[in-house]
């Protein structure tokens, strides 16, 4: 008797805990999708179009249920997001949200690299690399490390030396330190319009409109648009030619070279330059020396060169760096071969 | 170096904040929003713009968005050819990239519910209803234009007793019904609470007039994220196809020798032992640097 009892008892708390259950499940067609990180729920299945299409109270009863059901959803999917209490134990329950994930476009584009200096390009087609430097050197006057730069620099700040060198034919009465002030001025301010230049061109490369006649707007401007025309037409084969006209357009519509493909001196005109010109011609002709182009062979020759050390030296670093690694795990060889060297050990190397 | 290459530069480093607040960021600030009165709005649009908040009555988003840095507008206006009208907007780089027009059929305002309401700020729950919202494009950006406008600050945590309010958008029959409800959390006897719900008003029906809309290589540019956002990929971390986590970890060879094993009085050992194991082990001792 004691064990029916026992079962009945287990049966009606199974019961209890499926009414509980029941309280806060709900049935749909179609799972919602949920993005949590902006508490977003979106329900694809269609409501009854039939029913909300009645009287006020009943169709405001109707979506009332509906957001009921759909909120339930989403609560309960935010109640299973790993939580912990505010502040100590007796704070509030706080749940962390993920990232929110429902893509929404950005309100400005992403932020544009700034473009190299004038030196940085230069650096990159030559190929010259920075090199680190350590910032302490050894004084050997003051028997210390000091500082590469700055103030407390290593072997005095030449800009108070009590003594200049004359350099050899420079006038003796001529002020040296005087000279040495006014080149460093020179330096500086050279220094300071380089560096506003660059800032410039920074500045000129962020607002120049970016290729922009066919930049994607909703709606297209009328210029807009016959200027896309008018390229369209003339992208053909035979550069337009046969292109069937469309009824209002212009019997000859300029064309993006103004309809020409090759250009001819006027027959009567500048007879100086046109004379000039042929002098020129001939001289080329008649001249022994190859018509070069010094500093561009020069530049690409430099170049070349780069690029096959470049390549070489790529594939020696991928063997060397392997064998160099072994190396110095074994023989425990630290230090010395790159990098900055710590004061104390480069001293004793000296 | 020419007159039109100088670069205008703020002279105080407060103008200098105030344009670093403003120039493009990699991770964006929340959007703000701008609302304005048309010429001759009426009340319904007005009070629903109020909901919201607003002023100014000229009309010309894009010199207003460069001004006040907003991304988001909403206009209300009231003629007899479209009466109670509403524009929801939002720009990208200072330019427009959406508008919806919709026209208010009904509206019930906030102070004609009677009923308890929620704090100003707080983040409200989005729920969309109805196929419509994924099948047409139209409504697939309004719903997208919506969230943008209603989802407000994106926050890392958020306090469960603190979510009580619900916007819910349902799309049947060519409307849209805008309903807003405060959460009612009831105690049901497991952890999930069930939810009640209460009307508190604006309640909106409203119906969608023109549109435009940004082109798909405009609204692509405009989803497109910095490189810098994108979640890096961590080393040696593997899932597999149920969900599983493996992790490959590298280790040296385990001294099996020195495994320190439970700690009795019987096992000690003795100091001159100790010493002599030491002496013993010292001059095998691999070198280490």
């Amino acid at each position: 008797m004691a064990a029916v009892r026992v079962e009945e008892v287990l049966a009606a708390a199974e019961e209890q805990e499926a009414e509980k259950r029941r309280s806060v499940t709900v049935e749909k067609e179609l799972e919602l999708e949920f993005d949590l990180g902006n508490l977003l729920a979106l329900d694809r299945n269609p409501p009854a179009a039939v029913e909300l299409r009645g009287a006020g109270p009943r169709r405001e009863a109707l979506l009332r249920a509906l957001a009921r059901d759909n909120t339930q959803l989403l609560v309960a999917r935010l109640w299973e997001l790993p939580a912990e209490r505010a502040g100590g134990a007796g704070g509030p329950l706080v749940a962390r949200l993920p990232e929110p994930a429902f893509r929404l476009p950005r309100e400005k584009p992403p932020p544009r690299p700034r473009p190299p200096t004038r030196w940085e390009q230069f650096a990159r087609l030559k190929g010259i690399r920075r090199r680190k430097r350590t910032s302490l050197v050894w004084d050997e006057q003051a028997k210390e490390w000091r500082r590469r730069w700055g103030y407390r620099r290593a072997g005095g700040d030449p800009a108070r030396a009590w003594l200049a060198e004359v350099p050899e034919g420079a006038d003796p009465e001529e002020d040296q330190f005087a000279r040495l002030r006014r080149e460093k001025r020179e330096r500086v301010a050279r220094n300071e319009l380089n560096r506003l230049r660059n800032l410039a061109r920074a500045h000129r490369a962020g607002t120049a409109v970016p290729a922009a006649p066919l930049h994607p707007t909703g709606h297209q401007s009328r210029e807009e648009l016959g200027h896309v025309a008018r390229v369209a037409r003339v992208s053909t084969a035979s550069l337009g030619r046969f292109q069937p006209r469309l009824p209002k357009e212009p019997v000859e519509p300029p064309s993006r070279s103004g309809g020409r493909k090759r250009r001819f001196e006027p027959l009567l005109g500048n007879l100086a330059a046109e004379r000039s010109r042929q002098l020129e011609l001939l001289r080329d002709m008649s001249s022994k020396k190859p018509v070069l182009d010094i500093t561009r062979a020069v530049n690409k020759q430099l170049r070349q060169e780069e690029a096959e050390a470049a390549a070489a030296k790529g594939k020696k670093q991928s063997q060397r760096g392997k064998r160099g690694r072994r190396q110095q795990g074994a023989g425990g060889v630290s230090g010395g071969l790159g990098g900055p060297v710590p004061p104390s050990f480069a001293g004793t190397d000296r | 170096m020419d007159a039109l290459d100088r670069v205008v530069k703020p002279k105080t480093k407060r103008a200098k904040r105030f344009l670093e607040k403003r120039e493009p960021k990699l991770k964006e600030n929340t959007k703000n929003a701008m609302l304005i009165k048309g010429g001759n709005a009426n009340l319904t649009v007005t009070e629903y713009a109020t909901f919201l908040f607003l002023t100014i009555c000229i009309f010309s988003p894009e010199f207003f968005s460069k001004k006040s840095d907003c991304s988001l507008f909403l206009f209300g206006s009231h003629n007899k050819k479209r009466p109670n009208n509403l524009i929801i907007g939002r720009m990208f780089d200072y330019h427009v990239l959406d508008m919806i027009e919709l026209g208010i059929e009904k509206f019930v305002s906030l102070k004609d519910v009677k009923n308890s309401k929620c704090p100003e700020g707080t983040k409200p729950m989005l729920i969309f209803a109805g196929d419509m919202f994924d099948v047409n494009e139209d409504y697939r950006r309004l719903k997208s234009l919506l969230i943008d406008f209603f989802r407000g600050p994106s926050v890392p945590s958020i306090r469960l007793a603190g979510l009580e309010y619900v916007l819910h958008f349902t799309a049947v029959d060519g409307k849209i019904y805008m309903r807003s409800y405060k959460v009612l959390l009831k105690k049901s006897g497991c952890k999930i609470p069930r939810i009640e719900l209460e009307e508190m008003g604006p309640s909106l029906d409203l119906v969608m007039r023109r549109t435009h809309l940004a082109s798909d290589d405009l609204y692509k540019l405009s989803l497109k994220q910095p490189k810098a956002l994108k979640p890096k990929k961590k080393k040696n971390i593997s899932h597999d196809v149920f969900g599983t986590t493996y992790g490959r970890i590298h280790m040296q060879k385990q001294d099996l020798g020195k495994l320190q094993t439970r700690k009795m009085k019987g096992l000690r050992k003795r100091p001159a032992e100790k010493s002599a194991e030491d002496g013993g082990l010292s001059p095998k001792k691999p070198k280490s640097t």
